[in-house]
């Protein structure tokens, strides 16, 4: 598995040119964050310049860009009104404190290895809160893109306003203003539809830098007809004289104030959640599938943020839009980053005249448009299809963030999830009484070498990081199979992690399958969705939306051309003519799989042992062949499994006089060993010890076929149909 | 059953709803040792209760077990303790208490002191059954402790007697024994590799303990051995969980403090949330 570190220039070019590319994007970006987070403009371009040399040097991840990011913009805004008591420039200073002192605990955060930190929300209440940040963003900055920098307030003082701000700017607004505001509406259409214009052309310029070429060239034109830029002072670009010279001072006298230390924490916890999940979402795009050293990244980004803050900048933190510009442009090191920024600094100095002539309106365009991004009506939808519940804990954390604060937001966010979960199970003392305890069993299986991953109890984002633990130890190109038959309860966040991991085992070469979910109730159709094995109340449709085992079955099914039912008719007395089976009781047929003749069934089934069931019912799945001629009571297996079923009066292990290994290896039963022996022929010996693992039972006219005490993986599940279609075939001849 | 370990056998009786199926299973547990039954009663000796348990008694048919009974007033915990004591017992039966509705079994708390204080083996059963139940399948730890040994040649003694035919031997190793830390590809493989060298290790010193037994039973079970990196004393409990084993066999822990009920250790896990069967070996 060992790769050679490649050398310092492999694919240099291809890289250079990523980082050219994402910096033509960073630079209208890195202006626009740091106006709409009330700082000067210069402090965006600081952060992205100081984030990418420090993080492509320091850092743990390959492919992803850093520098000021869209989630903090309205923590960071907050953190300039509130510590400078309405002077901007006071504020800042001290804005500039908190960030210097929200790296240091970031370093440390990532000392301690915090990096599953954002695995400890609720996937759910995150995209909340990112919607009430984008829905925050988009207000404030629709103002600023119609020119108008004063209006301040809520959300929602800022919705009631837009008709009283579109008179203003019909009735009273100077000519400067209404052409900043045309370049503002201009901008945001090219921002709209830019995705929707083919033109191979066009799309060699990114569509923020289009922005900007409208912006200039609209200045230029103004410039050319002698009337000069018409736009005013202050709704254009201010840039600090000197650039390399003019270093503010950062203000921590404030330390002693409790404020001070809530602006430093949300400023930690929302860098540290939106550069992590950018990462987990980069590593997905990463062409050579590396996986990234969050921890490193962490250690990185905190060192970047202290710098930045000390020069004047903003936080650094792992941005998503740039990363996967940079990924779509063939980077593949983190020197793309490193180049990102150094282009990006010598399109500062050298372009410092022209960067002074944008107006402010057309970079308010590009994150009105980003803040659409992050609230747009889809992801409103999506929520809805997961589930009604889910929609509801959003909108509980848009709402609380939207009211509040970012933290108070996801805290509630937090908690409206964990009231969901009650409420859905009925049973406060799920979760209450196993909390603590250990609920993760991995081990590997001597026999299949997969890695067997067993949960009970509950799973959900309060303890998801021990399952995670276990799963980030698993060699991602091994097989693994996450079981989750005896879980009471699975929540959302923790299937889309799953999904996640299931991705990633995909592109190395192995695969993590989930079994166990089909017998949970949902009332969802999303494969998703909370599963639960308590009753819902009013919910008790079985089968109400199908998991991802169950859509991949169903696949399997229309592959071979064959019937599947979710929920057949329950073959009650199947198992009662089978040796050893006599008193089980059949619970429950489920996901079966049919060929065109019916002679031959795939399915799951849930039965208990005997009328004292003293344990939990066995869930697995069989293999049903239904036989043309008679053949002899039999059962086959290697591990004398069956044997537990009951006591097994007259049926013997029968021997192989010609076959001592054959006889040896395993066990194979009838209370007619005469016929058993001669129906046993040499090829059927040799066939049975190729497939030992199965454990074969014949009544006479059928047999059943199991593998394991679990159900079968999907691709398990195509092993069997094979293995039954072979037997079918070499027993009828 | 030649070399018999098994003795006498003490059970408590206490007249509830599960008391024929309690008895059942200490008389069945004495035949199959061909050891003595003592029944312990905590509370004075009463006619009516007397023609009750031997009433009880007499249903059993399966074979005619030696028994006598004790009664004595007292704390519970106390009297069960002096029992095993003054009767030289060698084995204690226990019986577990089933959650309300669900199941799920857990000790109650005087059976909780008595596996502690007890001098002798304890045999915690979790379903107790009037009707014979066969018993096939057993797990026992392979913990790196001084009691193991005998901890795994009595899961040998104890599954030949119930008749069972498949042993698994639990390697429990801690998680933290693997000192390479996963952050990345490289980090992991590092670990894989440490991992796969601490299995053979492990897989070695249990060899060499099967290497030492020497019990005829090694012959007619079946066994295997399954590392699994995890907390101990959870993970063991877990995987005789999930392979629907039937006993579970354990060492007695050393010491029990204060302490170990705040942060649970070995076989408190197992004790709040009885997985089979488990028989504690001292």
């Amino acid at each position: 598995m060992a790769h050679s570190k490649p050398s310092l220039f492999t694919g240099l070019r291809s890289n250079i040119f990523a980082g050219f590319v994402v910096s033509l994007i960073a630079l209208p970006l890195a202006l626009g964050l740091a106006i709409a987070s009330g700082f000067p403009p210069i402090a965006g371009i600081i952060a992205s310049v100081v984030g990418g040399v420090l993080v492509a040097v320091l850092g743990g991840s390959y492919v992803t860009i850093t520098g000021p990011g869209n989630g903090l913009v309205v923590v960071l805004l907050g953190a300039v009104t509130v510590l400078g008591e309405g002077d901007a420039q006071v504020g800042y200073l001290y804005a500039l404190a908190a960030v210097i002192l929200s790296g240091v605990l970031l370093l440390i955060f990532g000392f301690l290895r915090f990096g599953a930190l954002s695995d400890f929300f609720p996937a759910t209440a995150i995209q909340g809160m990112l919607s009430a940040i984008g829905i925050t963003i988009l207000l404030k900055q629709f103002y600023v893109m119609l020119g108008d920098l004063e209006t301040k307030g809520s959300a929602l003082e800022l919705v009631l306003g837009i008709p009283d701000l579109l008179l203003r700017l019909i009735s009273e607004a100077s000519s400067g203003q209404l052409y900043a505001a045309a370049i503002g509406v201009l901008s945001l259409l090219i921002m709209v539809f830019y995705s929707k214009i083919t033109n191979r052309f066009f799309h060699l310029v990114p569509a923020p830098m289009w922005v900007v070429v409208l912006a200039l060239g609209f200045d230029a034109y103004a410039t050319y007809l002698g009337d000069g830029n018409p736009i005013s002072g202050a709704l254009l670009i201010s840039l600090p004289d000197n650039l390399l010279t003019s270093v503010p001072t950062p203000n921590f006298s404030k330390w002693q104030e409790p404020a001070f230390w809530g602006v430093v924490l949300s400023i930690t916890l929302i860098s540290s959640i939106e550069s992590l999940l950018s990462i987990k979402a980069v590593d997905k795009l990463d062409p050579e599938k590396r996986r990234s050293n969050t921890n490193k990244d962490m250690k990185a980004l905190g060192i970047a943020t202290i710098v930045s803050g000390f020069l004047g900048g903003m936080n650094v933190v792992t941005v998503i839009a740039r990363s996967s510009v940079n990924v779509n442009n063939q980077a593949t090191r983190r020197v793309s980053n490193f180049f990102h920024a150094l282009f990006l600094f010598v399109m500062v100095l050298v372009f410092q005249e022209q960067l002074r002539r944008i107006p402010l309106t057309a970079l308010a365009a590009i994150l009105v448009y980003t803040g659409y991004k992050l609230s747009a009506p889809e992801i409103f939808v999506r929520m809805y299809r997961i589930g009604k519940e889910q929609l509801f804990i959003f909108l509980t954390t848009l709402v609380a963030t939207l009211l509040t604060d970012l933290i108070t937001g996801i805290l509630i966010g937090l908690l409206a999830t964990f009231v969901v979960h009650v409420v859905l199970n009925k049973a406060f003392w799920l979760f209450s009484r196993n909390l603590l305890k250990p609920n993760v069993l991995m081990y590997k299986e001597g026999e299949t070498q997969k890695y067997y991953v067993g949960i009970i109890h509950f799973c959900t984002f309060l303890n998801f990081y021990k399952l995670k633990a276990k799963l980030d130890k698993i060699p991602q190109n091994a097989q693994a199979v996450v079981d989750f038959s005896l879980c009471s309860f699975v929540d959302h966040t923790v299937q889309e992690s799953l999904n996640n991991y299931e991705e990633l085992f995909v592109r190395k070469g192995g695969s993590v399958e989930i079994i166990g979910l089909d017998v949970h109730q949902t009332d969802s159709s999303h494969p998703f969705a909370v599963r639960t094995l308590r009753p819902m109340e009013k919910l008790r449709v079985f089968g109400g939306g199908r998991t991802k085992r169950q859509h991949q079955l169903e696949a399997l099914a229309v592959e071979k051309e064959w019937g599947y039912q979710d929920t057949p008719k329950t073959k009650k007395l199947l198992l009662q003519k089978y040796i050893g089976y006599g008193t089980t009781s059949v619970e429950r047929v489920y996901n079966q799989l049919s060929n065109v003749e019916n002679s031959i069934f795939l399915f799951d089934i849930k039965y208990s042992e005997g009328v004292f069931i003293a344990k939990e019912s066995v869930q697995t799945t069989f293999l049903h062949i239904k036989l043309k001629n008679e053949i002899p009571v039999f059962s086959f297996d290697r591990e004398m499994l069956l044997e537990k079923l009951s006591s097994l009066a007259g049926f013997h292990d029968i021997d192989f006089p010609k076959n001592p290994t054959f006889s040896r290896d395993f066990y194979v039963r009838g209370n007619n060993p005469k016929a058993v022996r001669e129906f046993f022929s040499e090829e059927l010996i040799s066939f049975f010890s190729a497939y030992g693992f199965y454990h074969v039972m014949s009544n006479g006219n059928d047999l059943i076929v199991r593998q394991f005490l679990r159900t079968a993986t999907p691709a398990e599940a195509t092993a069997m149909i094979e293995f039954g279609l072979a037997l079918k075939k070499k027993i009828e001849g | 059953m030649h070399n018999s370990v098994y003795n006498t056998i003490v059970v408590g009786v206490a007249f509830s709803p599960n008391l024929q199926a309690n008895v059942f299973e200490a008389l069945r547990m004495s035949v199959l040792f061909n050891a003595e039954l003592v029944l312990v009663h905590v509370g004075e000796k009463s006619t009516v209760k007397e023609a009750s348990l031997s009433k009880i008694i007499a249903g059993f048919t399966e074979s005619f077990p030696k028994y006598r009974v004790l009664w004595e007033a007292g704390n519970p915990v106390e009297v069960l303790v002096n029992a095993c004591v003054s009767e030289k017992a060698d084995l204690l039966i226990l019986g577990a208490i089933q959650r309300e509705g669900l199941l799920k079994y857990y000790l109650g708390s005087v059976a909780r002191k008595l596996t502690r204080k007890c001098p002798c083996d304890v045999l915690l059963l979790i379903k107790p059954s009037a009707n014979r139940i066969q018993c096939s399948y057993g797990v026992v730890n392979g913990l790196a402790h001084e009691k193991t040994e005998t901890a795994i040649s009595r899961a040998f003694y104890f599954l030949t007697a119930l008749g069972a035919n498949r042993l698994t031997i639990v390697e429990e190793i801690p998680e933290d024994s693997v000192t390479a830390k996963v952050d990345d590809d490289r980090s992991l493989r590092k670990s894989t590799i440490m991992k796969e060298r601490i299995r053979l290790r492990e897989n070695t010193r249990v060899q060499n303990i099967l290497g030492h037994i020497s019990v005829d039973s090694k012959n007619t079970i079946d066994y295997d051995v399954q590392p699994i990196f995890g907390k101990r004393g959870y993970s063991i409990g877990h995987f005789a969980l999930i392979v629907r084993a039937d006993l579970l066999v354990m060492n007695a822990p050393q010491a029990n403090s204060i302490w170990d009920r705040i942060f649970p250790h070995d076989l408190e896990y197992i004790l709040s949330d009885l997985p089979t069967d488990v028989l504690i070996v001292r």
